[in-house]
């Protein structure tokens, strides 16, 4: 249980610079999702602070020391990898106790707290089992385990659900962090999931390209984004950005509007028109996407008693003034 | 009904004629063996005089243990164990190298690391017989004529191994080094607790082959070892060819020859499940 500081922390590879700067203050017990598109350099980051890979740059402190220049094992940190990495020679028992053998812990120490691990995960049937004996799920909680196990004062977690399948995803999920919560360990959850990221965050760090854009509790992040970037990838369906010239914002580049704050209008009623091309009706909504005069895709987001638009005809669409979020020419809210 | 069973019976035949196909390819192969036994377990005048019999005749106990304890020009016995040293040497000391060298190459990053798997794997075109001249000097300067070191070293330097294993460490995940680092393994601790268990089916697979290399090593101790004493067995049988006008002794030379073959069928039987795991299935 510790805090974990960031400060500017860079990383380049040779001559590519993967990471431009970041910084971070995580409390004590907080769980901090890091969001964000394959390549923006989430893994990279993480990886520093495990101590995989060197900082280029900038400082990493755990519990207010600094460890830049510490190996792994004595950062007081546990990792969880997204193929899980369990050794395929050693039993799940043996597996959850490796780390715990190399540092030398009393044997009867190391049982009892493979054991206890062991239940919280509900692992015990399979204590003696070969990790190519478990199913995803089992494995992925095994992988865990290992990281229980250590009483690290950090958990980093590298995209730990994305090999499994979508319910079971939901599922562990919710376990990782009801366990984070009861361990009251601080964690650094990497995903690029962002249902993954909004439901599991205290506060997330959305990436782009290397860059936080953004850091924050998930909603404050959903209805305040930052810059333009984390306005179209925080959100399902993500943001319809509109021209500002068009709707009369002035000073606004773009305008980010929610497909929930839309609504359908008639033809010419609303402050843009456009053409339905097509409509998701999804049950208990229904999602328009609608080609606007210009050419910009918009998708209006409906609930399911309003009349859905026939197909190629024109609508219009109007929001309340409150709901725009205007960007300048560089992506930044206005 | 009449269809299936007609593919019964066909699939029946076909059955048997394999089998004889088999069989017959197995006679073939079994029957120089078969006459080299009878050869041991006869007298010499028996081989001598033709018809050659072929079927064993009585002397087989005194023929064997004529052979094992005093043979020709050194006891059977002794060369065999000559060669056991040779092969386990070999086989041991070329799996304990090459596993070393594989893992520095895949695991570490120093200057000039693929210069240097290259230069391991240009030797692969450098057997033995090709560099015996300059290897028999050098062992000679060494004063390792006539010794184990000088049967077993120079077969020990070589690349396929290395190959091999860095071939298999290719495919061991990233991650899992990486779990061990965390975890807070040295290099070495990973090597031995984690690499090294994941390997022995490749392991034992490449004890099987290399020992059976060094086994039937013929042209290298026929050079390096003058004395008797120090001859392995398959050169051995050659040395058991009389010279000028002498009298062979064919029992004991076939009594030889088919003690020769019991080692290397032994570990091949006996290491059967774990070689053909190690060639199959790569176990991640
Ligand atoms: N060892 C390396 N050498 C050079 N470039 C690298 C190296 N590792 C990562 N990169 C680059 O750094 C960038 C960030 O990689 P990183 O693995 O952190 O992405 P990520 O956000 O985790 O993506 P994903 O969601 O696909 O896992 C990528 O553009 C990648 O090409
Ligand atoms: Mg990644």
């Amino acid at each position: 249980m510790a805090t974990l500081t960031l400060e500017n922390v860079k990383k380049s590879f040779g001559k590519t610079d993967v990471i431009h700067g970041v910084s971070v203050d995580v409390q004590d017990g907080e769980f901090i999702v890091i969001v964000g598109p394959s390549g923006c350099g989430k893994s990279t980051l993480l990886r520093m602070v495990a101590g995989l890979e060197a900082v280029s740059s900038g400082d990493i402190q755990i519990g207010g020391r600094r460890v830049n220049d510490v190996e792994p094992m004595d950062r007081d940190i546990a990792m969880v990898f997204q193929n899980y990495a369990l050794y395929p020679h050693m039993s799940v028992f043996d597996n959850m106790a490796y780390g715990l053998k190399i540092a030398k812990v009393p044997k009867p120490e190391i049982e009892e707290r493979v054991r206890q691990a062991a239940k919280l995960l509900q692992l015990e049937p399979y204590l003696t089992r070969k990790p190519r004996e478990l199913s995803g799920g089992q494995r992925q909680r095994v992988a865990m385990g290992r990281a229980i196990v250590r009483k690290p004062a950090v958990f980093l977690f590298d995209e730990p659900l994305s090999n499994l399948d979508a319910k079971l995803r939901v599922q562990m999920r919710l376990e990782i962090k009801a366990l984070q919560r009861a361990l009251g360990v601080t964690a650094l959850y990497v995903t690029h999931d962002q249902v993954e990221a909004m439901t599991m965050a205290d506060r997330m760090i959305v990436m782009n390209g290397g860059v936080a854009d953004q850091i924050g509790a998930p909603l404050d992040v959903y209805a305040n984004p930052a810059t333009e970037f984390v306005a179209g990838f925080i959100g399902s369906p993500p943001t319809n950005f509109i021209d500002g010239a068009a709707v009369g914002q002035s000073g606004g580049h773009r305008v980010g509007v929610r497909p929930e704050h839309m609504q359908l209008v008639g033809a010419g009623a609303g402050r843009l028109d456009g053409r339905a091309a097509y409509c998701e009706a999804l049950g208990a909504e229904t999602l328009v996407h609608v080609k606007s005069a210009t050419g910009t895709q918009i998708t209006v987001r409906q609930d399911a008693g309003h009349p859905i638009p026939e197909e190629g005809s024109e609508v219009g669409m109007d929001w309340d003034r409150e709901n725009e979020m205007p960007f300048n020419a560089e992506g930044k809210r206005l | 009904m009449a269809e299936r069973s007609g593919m019964v019976e066909k699939r029946g035949l076909g059955l048997w004629l394999t089998h004889l196909g088999l069989i017959i390819g197995v006679l073939f192969i079994f029957f120089p063996i078969w006459l080299a036994f009878v050869a041991s377990t006869v007298e010499n005048q028996d081989i001598i005089r033709p018809p050659m019999p072929v079927w064993p005749g009585d002397q087989m106990i005194e023929n064997y243990t004529n052979a094992l304890v005093a043979g020709i020009n050194a006891p059977v016995a002794l060369m065999l164990f000559n060669s056991l040293v040779m092969a386990l040497g070999i086989a041991l000391g070329k799996i304990a190298i090459s596993l070393l060298s594989a893992f520095a190459i895949v695991y570490f990053r120093f200057p000039f690391r693929q210069t240097f798997f290259w230069l391991i794997f240009l030797t692969l075109m450098l057997p033995v017989e090709v560099r015996i001249v300059p290897t028999y000097e050098v062992v000679a300067n060494f004063g390792m004529l006539n010794s184990y070191s000088g049967l077993i070293l120079p077969l020990v330097a070589s690349a396929t191994a290395t190959f091999l294993f860095r071939q298999f460490f290719l495919t061991v995940p990233d991650e899992l080094a990486e779990a061990a680092r965390v975890d807070g393994a040295r290099p070495m601790q990973f090597f031995f607790d984690i690499l090294l268990p994941m390997s022995r089916t490749n392991i034992a697979a490449l004890f099987v082959i290399l020992f059976i290399y060094g086994w039937n090593q013929y042209l290298w101790p026929l050079l390096i070892t003058t004395d008797p004493e120090m001859n392995t067995i398959v050169m051995g049988i050659k040395q058991m060819f009389p010279s000028g006008d002498d009298f062979a002794h064919w029992p004991t030379i076939m009594a030889t020859s088919i003690l020769a073959m019991v080692p290397p069928v032994i570990v091949v039987v006996g290491m059967q499940k774990l070689f053909i795991r190690g060639l199959v299935e790569s176990e991640k």
